[in-house]
């Protein structure tokens, strides 16, 4: 837009100063262009150096016979006459390399955290919305800014230290760290990220859908839960979205409330062990170059997918939301 | 549905919603009672100014306060320009409906949601064993130079991680400064980077400046991409050169948290160490904060 106005404004002209200042001009544009490349070359490039380091499990042999895809996925025999198993246990004498104790791990803290957190974020944000006055609203949103700005290493710090003794006094747990300890952690980091979106796409719902349903004679709750929250239920569902997302890649928090164990049980009382954590556990120890080296980058792949495609999912809803609304009202 | 039971449901609906808001807050301010509780009496100036002793049971935390600051000041050294220029190049530059703003903004959406264990894996792939092989190899080092965990490689880690936030704010910063000034600019006479040098950048200047706290603060918390590319559990000396690992408040909070061998012993510690890191990024965002909000009201009155 600016440089539409700028063309109009700047008259070619032949003295040399004049073509100096253009081509000045030319060259700073040109320069800050490339500027704009970064972003997207970080991309590329981190998922392009992730992978190569990764790349070792298909092609060297060593690699490719310790952590095959079947090994990685489905039951194996660990030992002669016992029956097969999935285990991950990559520093042993033989290696064992299931990847499903780390997925089921990585779900069950993550179900935790949406329980707790989608309910409370999307209320929450409904609540700054719609109903709080503006007073309180904008001491909220002040708040909940604050909680996102915790460390996640203090979080974990905090379930480790206090929820995680809290909860196994109330409720007995056998194990001290477990799914729902670190469940509960991961939960205070994304319950900020989804009220955040979710209030967003709730306030881009334009004031003449509200006023209009108020002037049928709905009340404030009936216009805010079945005009308002329908009209943004696309953002809000990009919210979920997004939380899920960070409660899968999140690391510290789990790497210090959830015990570590990679278990395979159905119970959220066990300790577990998650794919995110594990990369952070073990990759001071490992061998560079080594199969489980190789492993762990290919862990950070599976991570840098499933985020990268929970994001454009998410990103196509909350433009969604915005297309519909701003297209319909104007 | 009667006028009753009508407004019964609504009271229900705003109550439940108000309890949500309420148990946000009151999770909030329960982490920061108890961590205020169990390190408030141990800051003092003595934990803040020596190194940790006795295997991390005694001593202070300067070492990590000088490994975070450090840390982060090369990361703000990174990330700004780069940050700042690409956001001008969106907001400024980019035609409109142009094919490459819109591949860039993919790219800071996509970056945002990356895990910060990814950064690490990204780190050490990229920063440590390609850019720092390739310069040991290029500058005919024996043994490892570059190609090593450093401040370096961490603060270079996080300025990528960092970058969708300078990004975004700042390019919310250009969006507040009025078209006018562009336009009054660009109308006596002055070029485009003219007028993007002494008005929009000035203008959009408070802006930015909340871009990088806000990158400050979201850098110096972060532990999960420096465990690989240079922090270190404890050094006997401060870092001095780029290629020197550091001690860092998050990751000093995270061995002692974890690795400790009496835990009964380093709980001050680890309190007094939580409490100063919560507090530098409380500081930073509140900063933030009272920059955005300062600014909104001035652009808010020039109209």
């Amino acid at each position: 837009m600016q440089q539409s106005l700028a063309e109009t404004v700047v008259v070619p002209q032949l003295s040399p100063t004049a073509r100096r200042r253009q081509l000045r001009e030319k060259a700073i544009a040109g320069i800050i262009t490339v500027m704009a490349f970064t972003g997207i070359a970080a991309l590329v490039l981190i998922i392009v150096f992730v992978a190569k380091e990764a790349l070792a499990l298909f092609t060297d042999a060593h690699a490719r016979e310790e952590a095959s895809f079947s090994k990685m996925f489905l039951p194996q025999v660990a030992r002669q006459g016992r029956p097969p198993t999935f285990t991950w246990q990559p520093v042993s004498s033989i290696p064992k390399v299931s990847m499903i104790p780390l997925f089921i791990g990585t779900l069950k803290t993550t179900l935790v955290s949406m329980l707790v957190a989608v309910p409370l974020g999307v209320a929450g944000a409904l609540f700054a919305a719609e109903f709080a006055p503006r007073r309180l609203r904008e001491f909220l949103k002040p708040i909940i800014e604050l909680l996102a700005g915790i460390p996640s290493v203090v979080l974990g710090f905090f379930a480790l230290m206090v929820l995680a003794t809290f909860l196994q006094d109330t409720f007995g747990f056998t194990y001290r760290l477990n799914a729902v300890v670190a469940g509960l952690g991961l939960a205070l980091a994304i319950v900020p990220v989804i009220f955040t979106v979710a209030e967003d796409a709730l306030t881009a719902v334009p004031r003449s859908y509200r006023e209009a349903s108020l002037a049928l004679g709905a009340t404030p709750w009936e216009t805010a839960w079945k005009v308002v929250l329908p009209a943004a239920a696309p953002g809000i569902l990009a919210a979920c979205v997004l939380g899920f997302g960070r409660a899968i890649g999140e690391t510290m928090i789990i790497l210090m409330a959830s015990g570590n164990a990679a278990i395979v049980s159905p119970s959220l009382g066990d300790s577990v062990r998650s794919l995110s954590a594990t990369i952070a556990a073990e990759m001071g120890e490992v061998v560079v170059g080594s199969p489980h080296y190789s492993l762990l980058f290919f862990i950070g792949v599976e991570l840098f997918i499933f985020t990268f495609v929970l994001n454009m999912v998410a990103s196509s809803w909350t433009k969604k939301v915005l297309k519909r609304l701003t297209g319909g009202a104007s | 549905m009667k006028h009753a039971t009508r407004r019964t449901v609504g009271a229900a609906l705003t109550s439940l919603t108000g309890l949500a808001a309420l148990l946000i807050v009151a999770m909030l301010a329960l982490i920061l009672l108890d961590v205020l509780r169990g390190g408030a009496g141990h800051v003092t100036w003595e934990f803040l100014s020596q190194p940790p002793s006795d295997g991390m049971m005694r001593g202070g935390i300067f070492p990590a306060l000088y490994g975070t600051a450090a840390l982060t000041l090369l990361m703000t050294l990174a990330v700004m320009p780069v940050g700042v220029l690409t956001a001008v190049y969106l907001h400024e530059y980019a035609p409109p409906d142009s094919r490459l703003a819109r591949w860039v903004r993919v790219a800071v959406v996509n970056l945002a949601g990356v895990p910060s264990i990814v950064f690490g894996l990204f780190g050490l792939g990229f920063f440590i064993h390609f850019v720092g092989g390739g310069m040991d190899r290029a500058m005919g080092y024996q043994t490892m130079h570059w190609a090593q965990p450093s401040i370096l490689w961490a603060s270079l880690t996080l300025a990528v991680l960092t970058l969708p936030v300078v990004i975004v704010s700042t390019e919310e910063a250009l969006r507040a400064v009025p078209l006018d000034h562009r336009t009054a600019s660009l109308a006596l006479g002055a070029t485009q980077s003219q007028t993007l040098m002494r008005v929009v950048l000035p203008g959009a200047l408070p802006g930015i400046l909340t871009g990088a706290v806000l990158a400050v603060s979201r850098g110096a918390g972060e532990v999960a991409p420096i465990l690989f590319t240079g922090a270190a559990y404890f050094l006997p000396d401060l870092p001095t050169s780029l290629n020197s690992q550091f001690m860092h408040l998050g990751y000093h909070t995270y061995v002692l948290a974890t690795q400790s061998p009496d835990i009964e012993a380093t709980r001050p510690l680890l309190y007094a160490t939580v409490l100063v890191l919560l507090m530098l990024t409380f500081a930073l965002n509140l900063v933030a904060v009272i920059i955005r909000t300062r600014t909104r009201r001035r652009s808010a009155n020039a109209h």
